[in-house]
């Protein structure tokens, strides 16, 4: 019996950057917010920064599993708008009921992009597209295409507006999430074989992995998360909005990516992900501040440019660590 | 020595497939086929490309339905409508390109399905342990928590193996799985298997390596165009005899005449005084590390070498697919390519080995497909002159003879053969000086193999230059006017006309030189990058 | 060896999955025909086929990039920002109406093209993801085209430049006709010339297609180029249309329209099957149905699910192939 050398991969400076830097570039911001704005580094901040963010870090957790496998869900903003709809409807008969009538919402439109995923074998692309439409659909049916008010003599309102040992309660519920899907990811069958399918679906077929079912699962579970966010949206402004939740898919994918995670599939990082929507979140808190001061003006209109900027930026620095990695 | 194993009157069979048919869009693909194992067996499953082999695994496995015909296994009848039911049973299959998900750990390769759990979680360190136990037991030492990617091909493949193994197999299915290893990795595979069959596991051995057949098999079924033509057990089978049966030629024949469709006359030394193509220290890392070789005008210059010893690289690198550093001179004039349009433009081609990869265009109609590379020269003004287009499809139609229903039929719907009929015929309508083609005949039926290998031959005495890789013996003796042996990435032998011989062949591919020289224990299990 | 004689040319069955999308339009066709009153009229025709123009002049664009295995979101943003630019140029007092009218016509377009070109460059030289790549300008864009403006809404009345939107030949609108020349000649380029082949060769099989000498990163350079000349051509008339300019608004939802025009018309998400004309019928069966739901008083919310359960429909049938 030969015992072979084991192979010792010299670890590239380059890959390290390319998960840590988005981690890199948050901390600088915040450091160079916190001497530079006033309030900014206060309770009150942290506080309203990550109940009103608790939402796309929800959706980027989500679909961090759906990249994982290769697959992409252009329908979660679209779920959260129906989600906030469905959970207003149910509030006047009790918080459980909104929370419940929300989440088993985008539970069934995630199952739905399941199941057409497996079945048909189209796109996801296509098929969330489908579903982005629908779920706008339901939403605005069953609103009546206004604004769904929350009902007030509940305790529902208080999952958006309320605190928990001095947290947001939507900080909370999102710490309670990641507490469940970082082991689902990194320790459970379900979540090895989610990245094996992202990194060679055929072969993970050959393996004898159960490819439709995981599939399906990181779908529903994409959807279930949605929901949850469309909750936490009715809670936090008092009513259900079926034209809420525009742009929140390409948010919660420009995270991901931002966070690390490749398109492409086969590999998957939350903490990554967290960063990456948080950072991307924290441009739009920078800004207001940096209106407060006065010093410079940059109106809403610049906001969007600056995103997109920020976003060319990470892209490039991606791109250019990705040549350096075998 | 192999050992047969059990008696004639012998114990159940573990897997008997009989009367199995398989038909794929009206071409027979399977008749009637027939497979008995038994259990501790080692099995040779036998026959030429497109002679169903693949076709019967994949039935057995349950990649695809049978259309009619009975398999039973451990008794039962059994119906696999998918691979995971086929391993549930204790069926598991070792595919020639590794099917694996490179992206994860050594360990989660292996165990990945089937992972010791705790309360729903996967218990890694128990993983990681009794993946580290199997790969032990095969020889294999890793540090099982890299990503596999980080291993050369032959410890993937290696990896492939020790996964059914921990499956606890009832029958593995072993497809080529020597094309990448060497003697030393061969020898240990061998100890694997005859553990196995101890253990009573029976194995299905896939190979076209005559010799390792003789060397650990114990019984044989030979198939021709799609049926059992030949089953028992291995001593009773001379090689001539087993070759006969193969290739379905008699026996004298194939002694006068060989098994190929070259042409076997001598060809003398070609008469041009400098080279077609030289190459001097072709580096393209990772696989790629000093290749040096030429081709004459007029001549076939094999490459030969493992899976893995980085032939297809070479061939990619040259024609600047993945251009690579170091001497090119084409006619004696140093070139540099750095796109495959520059390549083109002067007078290369290079037909790739993966048709479907980096071949056909599936949507396309042959047509299409057969004037790709010719475009630009059949564009006037911008817009492709379709008459010229179709005069040159009817044309090259006509002389490689290629079986479509008409020019339009996608090609997709073509058969293996035929397709890769239409790519040599893209290449060949550019009238190029120098074809490099990559396992022209891999995957193709028996009737065209012989075809394209004949035209290969007539176009080299009509003044083309080919280099052709290909990993059929026979082909590289039968077809070449010369053969360069690449090990590791290095070009180690360049064997001229009187040396060709195939000991010659597999020492020079397995050592990088005449002896047989041991492997040292610095041969390194080195990272792929 | 025998050889074959010129084999036969022998016709191709006639298959559903091919032309699912004429099928579906012709069945809404007949349905209308059928219930609604006043259907087969010039007038209701040239309705739905103005409302279509934009989105098939954006959508041959965007087939193009499809065709390549690409996608564009930028589209909508790109039409703002074209919109945002024309009225500086045809109202400004310093350049005067005709000056001022055909630069607006030539320069916004360009710019357009050379957003275009940005996000070829980062799709060929960064190897970015396309889907990726143009969220960029999908993002940026629409701030661009608002800084721009100054987020403002702009009325006008110039009418050189409206009669993009408002004038009529032979009873046919002006981008009617635009886009009936524009489709005539994405279909010659796309099927006759060398620029064409290359494109369905880089989607049929990106790999095979540079092996075989095809200039893949310039090919698709430049179908992004032609997405973005496009989605400026488009923006010019959406506003000459409305006689308004609202960054805000131009644009908005476009990238979507134009894709599901395109995956309804037949061509292939990843490549391999591109049709322009499927993209003119994906686009009017869309357009149609909304038509149709509008006319039988079916409600929005309604109609949106309908449309999105069509669309999936549409699709499924052209992929039952594989």
């Amino acid at each position: 019996m030969t015992a072979l050398p084991n192979t010792t991969a010299r670890p590239n400076p380059l890959h390290l950057f390319r998960g840590q830097g988005a981690m890199i570039a948050l901390i600088v911001l915040v450091i160079f917010s916190a001497f530079r704005y006033e309030g900014f580094f206060s309770l009150y901040n942290a506080s309203s920064f990550f109940r009103y963010n608790s939402m796309f870090l929800l959706i980027g957790i989500g679909m961090t599993f759906v990249i994982g496998t290769g697959g992409i869900d252009l329908s979660v903003g679209s779920t959260a708008a129906m989600s906030s709809v469905l959970a207003a409807l149910a509030s006047p008969h009790g918080a459980i009921a909104g929370v419940l009538a929300g989440v088993l919402g985008g539970l069934v439109i995630g199952v739905i992009n399941g199941v057409l995923i497996t079945r048909l074998r189209i796109e996801p692309f296509i098929i969330t597209l489908g579903t982005f439409l629908g779920a706008r659909g339901v939403a605005q049916l069953a609103s009546g295409q206004a604004a769904v008010s929350v009902d007030s003599s509940g305790n529902f309102a208080q999952l958006g507006q309320g605190d928990v040992f001095g947290l947001p309660v939507p900080l909370v519920l999102l710490l309670l999430a990641l507490l469940i899907c970082v082991p689902l990811l990194r320790a459970t069958r379900f979540g090895r074989t989610a990245l094996s399918v992202g990194d060679n679906e055929d072969a993970a077929r050959l393996m004898g992995l159960q490819v439709d079912r995981t599939k399906l699962g990181v779908y529903a579970l994409s959807g279930l998360l949605a929901g949850l966010a469309g909750v936490i949206l009715a809670a936090q402004f008092g009513a259900g909005q079926p034209t809420e939740g525009i742009g929140w898919e390409l948010t919660a994918i420009a995270g991901v990516v931002v966070g690390g995670t490749l398109l492409s599939g086969g590999r998957g990082s939350l903490l990554g992900t967290m960063v990456g929507v948080t950072l991307l979140g924290l441009i739009f808190n920078v800004l207001n501040f940096e209106n407060g001061k006065g010093v410079i003006s940059i109106d809403v209109f610049w906001q969007n440019v600056i995103r997109g900027v920020f976003l060319l930026v990470v892209v490039l620095l991606q791109s250019r660590s990705a040549r350096h990695t075998p | 020595m192999n050992q047969p194993t059990s008696p004639q009157s012998a114990p159940p069979l573990l897997l008997h497939m009989s009367n199995v048919s398989k038909a794929f869009a009206g071409v027979h693909a399977l008749q009637n086929t027939e497979l008995r194992v038994g259990p501790g067996e080692v099995h040779a499953l036998i026959g030429q490309n497109g002679a169903g082999k693949s076709t019967l695994l994949k039935v057995l496995t349950g990649v695809y339905r049978r259309d009619s015909g009975n398999i039973q296994f451990a008794g039962e009848e059994v119906n696999f409508t998918s691979p995971p039911q086929a391993q549930r049973v204790g069926i598991a299959t070792i595919y020639q390109e590794v099917n694996l998900v490179r992206l994860q750990t050594v360990a989660e390769n292996v165990m990945l399905g089937h992972e010791p759990r705790r309360f729903g979680f996967i218990d890694r360190a128990g993983m990681e342990r009794r993946a580290r136990e199997v790969l032990s037991g095969m020889g294999l030492d890793l540090d099982v928590r890299r990503p596999l990617a980080e291993f050369s091909l032959a410890v993937q493949q290696m990896v492939a193996i020790a996964r059914a193994l921990a499956l606890d197999a009832r029958l593995v299915v072993m497809d080529e799985p020597t094309s990448s290893l060497d003697d030393q990795e061969v020898e240990r595979l061998f100890a694997v298997i005859r553990e196995l069959q101890a253990r009573g596991v029976a194995v299905i051995f896939v190979s076209h390596r005559l010799d390792e057949l003789y060397a650990v098999c114990s019984h044989i079924t030979v198939m021709r165009d799609g049926r059992t033509v030949h089953q028992g057990p291995l001593s009773e089978l001379s090689k001539l005899s087993l070759v006969s049966i193969m290739l379905g030629r008699a026996e004298h024949d194939l002694l006068q005449e060989g098994q190929t469709g070259f042409q076997r006359t001598v060809l003398e030394g070609t008469t041009a005084a400098i080279p077609l193509l030289e190459i001097q220290d072709l580096n393209r890392p990772p696989h790629v590390h000093g290749v040096t070789l030429s081709v004459r005008k007029g001549e076939v210059m094999g490459l030969a070498g493992l899976l893995g010893s980085g032939r297809s690289e070479t061939a990619r690198a040259i024609f600047g697919a993945e251009p690579g550093n170091g001497e090119l001179r084409l006619n004696g004039r140093v070139v540099s390519w750095t796109s495959p349009q520059d390549a083109i433009r002067d007078g290369l081609a290079f037909c790739g080995e993966d048709r479907k990869q980096d071949g056909i265009i599936p949507e396309w109609s042959v047509r299409e497909n057969l004037t790709l590379a010719l475009l630009p020269r059949l564009t006037r003004a911008g817009v492709v002159d379709r008459a010229e287009q179709r005069r040159v499809v009817d044309k090259f139609i006509a002389r490689l003879n290629v079986r479509c229903a008409s020019p339009d039929q996608p090609i997709r719907e073509l058969s293996g053969g035929n397709q890769q009929k239409v790519l040599l015929a893209r290449w060949l309508c550019t009238s190029p000086d120098l074809l490099i083609v990559d396992e022209p005949t891999r995957g193709i039926d028996v009737g065209a193999k012989a075809e394209i290998q004949s035209l290969i031959s007539e176009l080299a005495s009509e003044g083309l230059g080919v280099l052709m890789i290909s990993s059929d013996l026979e082909e590289l003796l039968e077809g070449c006017h010369r053969v360069t042996v690449l090990r590791d990435g290095e070009s180690v032998r360049t064997l001229e006309q009187t040396e060709l011989s195939e000991e010659a062949l597999l020492a020079a591919m397995a050592h990088g030189s005449e002896t047989a020289a041991p492997v040292t224990a610095n041969t390194s299990y080195g990272s792929a990058s | 060896m025998t050889s074959i004689a010129t084999p036969p040319r022998t016709r191709a069955p006639f298959s559903v999955h091919r032309h699912a999308a004429l099928i579906a339009l012709i069945a809404l066709i007949l349905f209308n025909i059928v219930t609604t009153p006043r259907f087969l009229t010039v007038a209701t025709l040239n309705i739905n086929l103005t409302q279509t123009a934009t989105i098939v002049i954006v959508g041959i664009g965007m087939t193009f990039v499809i065709a390549t295995r690409g996608i564009d979101l930028s589209v909508g943003s790109l039409m703002a920002i074209s919109g945002a630019i024309a009225p500086m140029l045809f109202l400004n007092p310093t350049l005067g109406p005709s000056i001022g009218t055909a630069l607006a016509f030539i320069l916004p377009v360009l710019a357009t093209g050379l957003l275009g070109a940005f996000n070829g460059l980062l799709v060929t030289r960064f190897s970015v993801q396309p889907i990726i790549a143009t969220l960029v300008l999908f993002i940026a864009g629409r701030g661009i085209a608002q800084v721009i403006s100054g987020g403002q809404l702009i009325n006008f009345t110039q009418s050189n430049f409206t009669a993009l939107g408002s004038a009529r030949v032979l009873g046919i609108s002006v981008q009617v006709l635009v886009m009936l020349v524009l489709l005539a000649v994405a279909v010659f380029v796309l099927t006759r010339t060398l620029f064409g082949r290359y494109v369905t060769a880089v989607g049929g099989n990106p790999e095979a297609a540079r092996l075989s000498g095809v200039p893949v990163n310039r090919t698709r350079m430049l179908v992004y180029v032609i997405s973005g000349l496009l989605s400026g051509l488009a923006g010019l008339i959406v506003i000459a249309i409305n006689n308004s300019s609202d960054s805000n608004l131009v644009g908005q939802n476009m990238e979507l329209d134009a894709i599901a025009a395109v995956a309804v018309g037949g061509t292939a998400l990843n490549g391999g099957r591109v049709t322009m004309i499927g993209t003119l019928l994906g686009a009017l069966f869309i357009q149609l149905l909304r038509y149709t739901l509008l006319v039988k008083g079916v409600p929005d919310a309604a109609a949106i699910v309908i449309k999105a359960a069509v669309i999936i429909a549409a699709v499924a049938l052209q992929y039952r192939r594989r």
